[in-house]
């Protein structure tokens, strides 16, 4: 039964696709982690933990992207708290780092520091089972998906879209937020969870793990990819297409648009959960700040920068996004917002397909001349 | 103050002649042991002789020397022997009386308890609020005679009280009982601290008194209790004003455009940074009308906002007609231009803007409950540019068209609005109401350039809750939120208050999708 799954997801696949997916997956699997395992420092080809930490983390971004893109591009709702779906699965998997530390920490308890700071003697009722890996994974999967159903479901039962969904989400990320700024929340207030040690036993900041979770991240990557693009091109995409450009119609056809949103809604919002999950070891920190509107709202800049409605163009986002980010934030810390503003309205204005449709544009008119 | 002083001096000199204290209390004044000081000074104050205040004050300026067996006041040169107040002649070896902290404590009480007898009602009112906070036992009789005495109405309410005080020490339990019940009366902390102690047996040995107590405190606390909560519904009604100003702009463009425009939270925040440039030029170039900055600041934020947007509306957002959800982006972009605007103009600290000095203090209706002129001037404002808004959209041409393109822009269209330059006034119009918002914020919180993120979310409250291009569904919404948000804020903290609003408003939306006042028709989206 096994194969014919996968079969049937990578079917689903042009050749331009499977190509340029096979690159990927050679170039994330082996190249890189042979130019940073066997090509000395010193060469111009080697690739830096530096370097390793940050594709990590911004693939960690382009499978929320590509999750962005699904509800917004395909679905047609713009929610600016996804933030929060990520933050989930992140927290999730911290509080199994947090476990991971043991005795290791500054006040040598078996609780995380923070708890020992401020006084509680024993692990909050949430925090039980979270020692344990494979609870803690269902827990990335189920944490989002119980979320954003409840959430979802009333949001899409009463009808609310557009711009009223938008504001609503980020609401609901603000007070998320603010919640786990808290202390008493028990997620370590705004410092949230850092210091890890290890992660199953080895240790968190060694080359072997770091390139394993990259192999992960990169592997979950191409799945999303994959699975995405079988959704999309399948009746349901279809339908969920049609509920975008004409939610009225559908539902007169006889379809109910609750369901076919609430769908896409809770898998955008797992995805964005795992990512989170994949992040947090790669990048060693995770604070309430992931929650904040600004993050949310940028998450919705990849995806316009690379063209939504595709499914390579959030990658494309995020990746030109976050590296022009980091560039901007070293060379010219003061100019990323005045260029992040730019972007946000130069793209929505004069690119309303993104990088992608740029390119079909350019391509086009070679074809034409 | 200088006049009190000169009042008192001239009272005592005058009278002087006329009655002596008793001469061997005036003896036992410069006595070395200190609590025989306290007793000569207490039994002073009592006697509220005309010549006391010369003696104490004396003391109290270290002008009181012993020389031999006679007490002398010594001003400047001259002396005068203190229990006859005769001029005599200054001797040599005269030694100062000491006065330490204890002695001098007692002093301030004591003349403040003389000078109830001034002829000056302020006088006599300053003296008796000062007694207000330490009224000791033996000042009672002093208390009593001058409550008898007492003509005006708000000295005397204020004597009643500290006499009261004074006589919860009375040996007598039925004089201790009768001071608790006048005490069940004030609605003052201070006193409920006093009684407190009457409550616990350690300290009160009488059953009736202990439960006299008992039953005050619970009367001041329900008072104290009440104040709070009035306190609170107060600060709740100037946050909502706040709510308001930011709301206003939001529903208007909202309602005419279909347009959320994020930056608008900017807009408060250019408003209150034109505030404070205002400030600073009439620092440079007006010192002396430095007080009146923020009459300028109005129209300078009124129309530096609007401004702002419309070069917004011109640039960028008629461009993304019908397509909300990519406007909502572009003018996030905006913002994020604006708020790093500010920080290269004005720095990433944030200014100072300061009050004016006639909206510093506030009205005290409780000692526990004052109310801020500038908040209420704040409430005020926002009365008023509602009030403009209103005849504005519902008595003028401009608000004619406004409405008649946020039913149906189409059909508004056919009839001959110029809707693309309704659009442009209507944003302007909000961008200036934000900036009227920004103006007022400067005057009671930071003005940063972050400022504006702070509010975003919560105008978009005000929004969705009160519903679509309603002035009225903005303004309930607005105070709503402000008053809800402060009440629980006083029983469960700020964020929790936050967080639970926000779930209220969540499921508000559940039954009420189009918010409290529904424009009504028949269509679908």
């Amino acid at each position: 039964m096994h194969t014919p799954i996968t079969l049937r997801l990578l079917s689903s696949l042009d050749r331009k696709s499977s190509i340029t997916l096979a690159f990927f997956l050679l170039a994330t699997l082996v190249v890189i982690p042979a130019l940073h395992i066997f090509v000395p420092a010193e060469s111009s080809l080697s690739v830096s933990t530096y370097a390793i930490t940050l594709i990590g983390k911004i693939m960690c971004y382009a499978i929320v992207a590509v999750a962005m893109d699904l509800i917004w591009g395909y679905g047609g709702i713009l929610s600016l708290g996804h933030g929060i779906f990520f933050a989930l699965g992140g927290y999730a998997f911290g509080m199994y780092l947090m476990r991971q530390i043991g005795q290791d920490g500054s006040y040598h308890s078996n609780l995380p520091d923070f708890m020992v700071f401020l006084d509680w003697k024993q692990l909050p009722w949430y925090w039980s089972g979270s020692d344990s890996l494979v609870w803690v994974a269902a827990l990335v999967i189920l944490l989002p998906a119980v979320v954003a159903f409840i959430f979802g479901f009333f949001a899409f039962r009463s009808r609310i879209k557009g711009v009223y969904f938008s504001i609503i989400t980020q609401a609901l990320t603000y007070a998320a937020m603010l919640l786990f700024f808290r202390n008493e929340t028990g997620f370590g207030g705004n410092n949230g969870f850092t210091d890890f040690k290890r992660i199953m036993g080895y240790s968190i900041t060694s080359s072997e793990t770091r390139l394993v979770l990259f192999g992960l991240t990169a592997l979950m990557l191409a799945a999303t990819f994959v699975f995405a693009k079988w959704l999309v091109g399948s009746k349901y995409g279809r339908v969920l297409t049609a509920i975008r450009d004409a939610e009225s119609r559908v539902m007169f056809i006889g379809y109910n648009p609750l369901w076919f949103k609430l769908f896409i809604w809770t898998v955008s919002a797992v995805l964005c959960g795992i990512a989170g999950a994949l992040y947090v070891p790669q990048v060693g920190i995770i604070n309430p700040s992931e929650m904040s509107v600004a993050n949310s709202i940028e998450i919705a800049i990849w995806v316009a920068v690379g063209g939504r409605g595709t499914l390579i163009g959030p990658i494309i986002g995020a990746f030109v996004v976050n590296l022009a980010k980091s560039w901007f934030t070293v060379s010219f810390p003061e100019y990323w917002l005045f260029f992040l503003g730019l972007l946000f309205i130069i793209v929505t204005l004069l690119l309303p397909h993104g990088l992608v449709g740029l390119w079909k544009k350019l391509m086009n008119k070679q074809g034409a001349a | 103050m200088l006049k009190t002083l000169l009042a008192l001096c001239l009272s005592a000199c005058a009278l002087s002649a006329l009655a002596a204290p008793d001469p061997a209390l005036v003896r036992q004044l410069a006595d070395a042991d200190s609590s025989q000081k306290v007793a000569a000074i207490q039994k002073l104050a009592q006697t509220a002789d005309p010549a006391t205040p010369r003696i104490l004050k004396a003391m109290a300026e270290d002008g009181l020397y012993l020389a031999g067996d006679k007490v002398l006041i010594m001003e400047g040169d001259k002396a005068f022997d203190a229990a006859s107040g005769t001029p005599v002649k200054a001797p040599e070896n005269a030694e100062a009386v000491m006065v330490n902290n204890r002695i001098r404590g007692e002093l301030a009480n004591a003349l403040a308890a003389l000078s109830l007898f001034d002829a000056d009602p302020a006088v006599r009112l300053a003296a008796a609020q000062k007694l207000q906070n330490d009224a000791s036992a033996e000042l009672a009789p002093v208390l009593a005679r001058a409550l008898s005495q007492e003509k005006d109405d708000k000295v005397k309410a204020l004597l009643q009280l500290a006499h009261a005080q004074a006589n919860l020490r009375n040996p007598d339990p039925a004089a201790r009982v009768a001071a608790i019940k006048a005490l069940a009366g004030s609605s003052s902390p201070v006193i409920k601290s006093a009684l407190l102690p009457l409550m616990n047996k350690a300290n009160e040995a009488d059953e009736n008194v202990r439960l006299a107590a008992g039953a005050a405190v619970k009367e001041i606390d329900a008072r104290l209790s009440r104040a709070e909560m009035v306190g609170q519904v107060f600060s709740g009604l100037s946050l909502g004003s706040i709510l308001l100003l930011g709301a206003l702009g939001l529903a208007i463009t909202y309602g005419v455009m279909g347009v959320i425009n994020m930056a608008h939270g900017e807009l408060l925040m250019v408003g209150a940074y034109s505030a404070y440039a205002v400030q600073s030029f009439f620092r440079a170039h007006f010192p002396g009308a430095v007080d009146w900055y923020l009459l300028a600041a109005v129209p300078v934020g009124f129309f530096s906002a609007a401004l702002v947007g419309v070069i917004m509306e011109r640039t960028v957002i008629r461009w993304l007609y019908g397509r909300t959800l990519e406007t909502l982006l572009a003018t996030w972009g905006l913002s994020l231009v604006l708020i790093q605007a500010a920080r290269v103009a004005f720095g990433a600290q944030n200014v100072e803007v300061a009050n004016p000095s006639w909206m510093s203090g506030g009205i005290e209706l409780l000692p526990n409950l004052i109310l801020p002129w500038n908040r209420i001037i704040i409430i005020a404002f926002a009365l008023f540019v509602l009030a403009l808004v209103w005849v504005l959209m519902n008595k003028t041409r401009l608000g004619m068209f406004v409405r008649a393109v946020t039913q149906n822009r189409q059909m508004a269209s056919c009839v001959g609005v110029p809707t693309s330059r309704i659009d442009t006034l209507a944003f302007a119009l909000g961008a200036g109401i934000a900036g009227l918002g920004g103006v007022a914020l400067s005057q009671i919180s930071n003005v940063g350039p972050d400022m504006g993120q702070g509010y975003i979310v919560d105008s978009f409250m005000v929004v969705v809750l009160g519903g679509v291009g309603q002035l009225a569904g903005a303004v309930w919404a607005a105070l709503g939120l402000g008053v809800v948000t402060k009440l629980l804020e006083g029983w469960a903290g700020a964020v929790i208050a936050k967080i639970a609003v926000l779930v209220f408003i969540i499921i508000f939306i559940q039954k009420r999708p189009q918010g409290l006042f529904a424009l009504k028709g028949r269509f679908v989206e």
